[in-house]
């Protein structure tokens, strides 16, 4: 029998090498199920791993859109670590990247065809308000009436993709789109552009906002009173509320911040690679953010890594798609074992595992 | 807009059949709960008992086997759930989302081979000459055994956490885990059974979307109803019977919303298809917002992890 002993301090090794090893165990179980679809297990890790960064053929394509997935991510994750690291659950991200895209595009497009270079700037900042209101919604009601932030954060998500859906046919429909559902298109509007900043790169405003972001909250965490009481909050709430933490404020900041972000994702999303409020705009993003968030330990430099990672199978996953005929929907069940495996390997940071006889009396 | 053309006794009729996924998943999610787990993976479960459900009853030509396997694939997916937070500690909440991400994932994958595909009928309970009472037999006479089976599940769990000692000992390890160990109680093990029954209800309740309610297999045809269902153990305040009622609250809202969409009501479509979310989310703010009940309720040891130290 194998027995777990509770560690006194969580050990550094392995809350390193744990993500790691997921990793590894996600590539060993994804093959065995690439193989049962019938694919060569080899090729298709191949396939989503190297060929995008390495391959002569795909490479100068795949590489820029490695920034451009990771962006977004990014982005999210981080909102989201702070919260989940204060125990705080906005698993709503999804939703507050819907609206970010809302408001933003529908403050630009109110001013169209104005060539104003204040607009893209006022777009940002709606992005992130409709992101912030979204997010405020759960926050607000858990620190007024004690409701479940997780259930009502996920349940917007659906009230927020009708919200989409009836933009795309109603009132942000582009008059010249010939009665065809969506918006004008953003991207070629140059004022409500967000292009690539760097030719090759994939680097667009969005990209640039989600390294601010993941320095911001590497300083906020290690260096600032907030940080410290976000951490306190999550690993010992009681010696928090203790210590003076307003555990409402707390609430209100991380459930805010990880809204205004998503909403930015959302909005960078919506005026370059997307173009436009189209029914299916959203793609996953504040969903696979939660996998980014976790497999990064919920660290900026960790997210910083999982969410290029993560990028890497949406891009390799394409191109098995094409190269293999693996279906894309293998892609998503691969993110959701990755988390499983990095959830089970987990317990190797705060628990030694003894052999042992008997059961603890 | 035509509202006579809303028959309330077909209205009620059909609200019965809305509620039953919910009903059931809610049912097995309210057990889980009270052994003191939270498992969010309800939407997952749902999803995969849903293409299981469908896959299966396809190949057997049988909506019976299809629901049995339903239940068998929830389970199975609800096993992962109970190894992951039972044995190697993991957090509840996180572990919950991962089976929810991977659920719909896999259930994408393997519903590829049946889209469009129609399922075998699930045919309904023969009641002979009851079902011809006017009003109340189209009510209550009319339909799947699925429907009767969901009530007399609620019955059933009522019963056994009111009435039996295993009822009483799950409700301990809901409650106060280390009490129940010092008592020898294996509380892992009390645990792990009350998330495969969690399972196995989430799974039902997704296959009676695919074979009954809608009947066919689309990506993400559970739409939220795992989401609803986990609102509806916290409106039904852990208690079985106030989940019938829950449950019929909320089938009641979405058949007439579609009702309200099919005799072309003047609120535009995607309004009405979000009120059901809007309205769960009211309820959840009025059921949490009375202080007492709601904190009174609730399995104290809700989330917590057990880890026998010493």
């Amino acid at each position: 029998m194998f027995i777990l002993e509770k560690r006194p301090t969580p050990s550094r090794f392995w809350m390193a090498a744990t993500p790691v090893l997921a990793v590894i165990l996600t590539m060993i179980a994804g093959g065995l199920m690439f193989a049962i679809l019938g694919k060569d297990p080899f090729e298709a890790i191949r396939t989503i791993f190297w060929d995008p960064l390495f391959d002569p053929q795909f490479a100068s394509y795949s590489r820029p859109q490695l920034l451009v997935k990771a962006g977004p991510l990014i982005l999210i994750a981080i909102g989201l670590s702070l919260g989940f690291r204060a125990g705080i659950w906005n698993i709503g991200a999804e939703g507050q990247y819907i609206m970010g895209a809302i408001f933003g595009a529908a403050a630009g497009l109110a001013f169209y065809p104005s060539e104003n270079r204040l607009i893209f700037p006022l777009m940002v900042a709606a992005g992130a308000f409709g992101g912030w209101v979204w997010a405020m919604i759960p926050a607000i009601l858990r620190t007024r009436f004690r409701t479940n932030e997780i259930l009502v954060s996920l349940l917007l998500v659906y009230v927020a993709q009708s919200l989409l859906a009836s933009m795309a046919l109603g009132a942000l429909r582009s008059p010249e789109g010939g009665g065809f559902p969506g918006s004008r298109n953003l991207s070629q509007w140059a004022t409500s552009a967000n292009p690539e900043l760097i030719g090759g790169t994939g680097m667009h405003w969005g990209v640039v906002a989600a390294f601010i972001a993941v320095i911001a909250s590497y300083i906020l965490l290690q260096r600032h009173i907030l940080g410290f009481q976000i951490r306190l909050a999550g690993e010992a709430p009681r010696a928090a509320r203790f210590a003076g933490v307003n555990p409402n404020r707390l609430v209100v900041l991380c459930m805010g911040i990880s809204g205004a972000l998503a909403g930015l994702a959302g909005l960078f999303e919506v005026t370059g690679p997307a173009g436009q409020i189209s029914i299916d705009f959203n793609s996953g993003y504040g969903f696979t953010a939660i996998i980014v968030a976790f497999l990064g330990r919920l660290n900026p430099i960790g997210i910083l890594l999982a969410g290029l990672l993560m990028a890497l199978t949406y891009i390799g996953g394409e191109l098995a798609q094409f190269m293999l005929g693996l279906p894309s929907a293998a892609i998503q069940a691969f993110q959701g074992m990755l988390l499983f495996f990095l959830l089970a390997v987990d317990m190797l940071g705060n628990y030694r595992i003894r052999l042992g006889f008997g059961r603890a009396a | 807009m035509d509202l006579t053309a809303i028959n309330p006794a077909v209205l009620i009729a059909s609200l019965m059949v809305a509620a039953v996924p919910i009903m059931l998943a809610a049912t097995g999610e309210l057990v889980v709960e009270k052994a003191g787990v939270l498992n969010l993976g309800v939407e997952g479960m749902m999803i995969m008992g849903a293409v299981y459900g469908l896959a299966i009853a396809v190949e057997a030509e049988s909506p019976v086997v299809g629901f049995v396997a339903a239940a068998a694939g929830g389970a199975a997916l609800s096993l992962i759930f109970a190894f992951l937070t039972q044995v190697l500690l993991a957090n509840q909440v996180a572990t919950g989302l991962a089976l929810t991400l991977f659920g719909l994932g896999l259930s994408s994958l393997i519903g590829q081979g049946y889209v469009g595909i129609k399922p075998p009928p699930t045919p309904r309970l023969d009641f002979g000459p009851l079902t011809d009472i006017p009003v109340l037999g189209t009510i209550l006479f009319r339909h799947d055994p699925v429907v009767y089976l969901s009530v007399l599940i609620i019955a059933a769990v009522w019963a056994l956490l009111k009435f039996t000692r295993a009822g009483l000992i799950l409700r301990a390890v809901g409650e106060n885990h280390d009490a129940a160990h010092a008592l020898g109680y294996k509380v892992q093990r009390i645990r792990l059974l009350a998330i495969l029954f969690g399972g196995a209800m989430a799974g039902l309740g997704g296959a009676y979307i695919s074979l009954v309610r809608v009947p066919q297999w689309t990506d993400g045809i559970t739409a939220g109803a795992g989401w609803i269902a986990l609102a509806i153990v916290v409106f039904a305040s852990w208690k079985p019977w106030r989940i019938l009622l829950g449950a019929y609250l909320f089938g009641g809202i979405t058949v007439l919303q579609l009702n309200l969409q099919a005799a072309g009501a003047r609120i535009p479509v995607e309004y009405l298809s979000m009120s059901p979310y809007l309205i769960t989310i009211l309820v959840l703010v009025i059921m949490s917002a009375d202080r007492g009940r709601a904190a009174l309720n609730a399995p104290a040891a809700l989330g917590r992890n057990f880890h026998a130290s010493r």
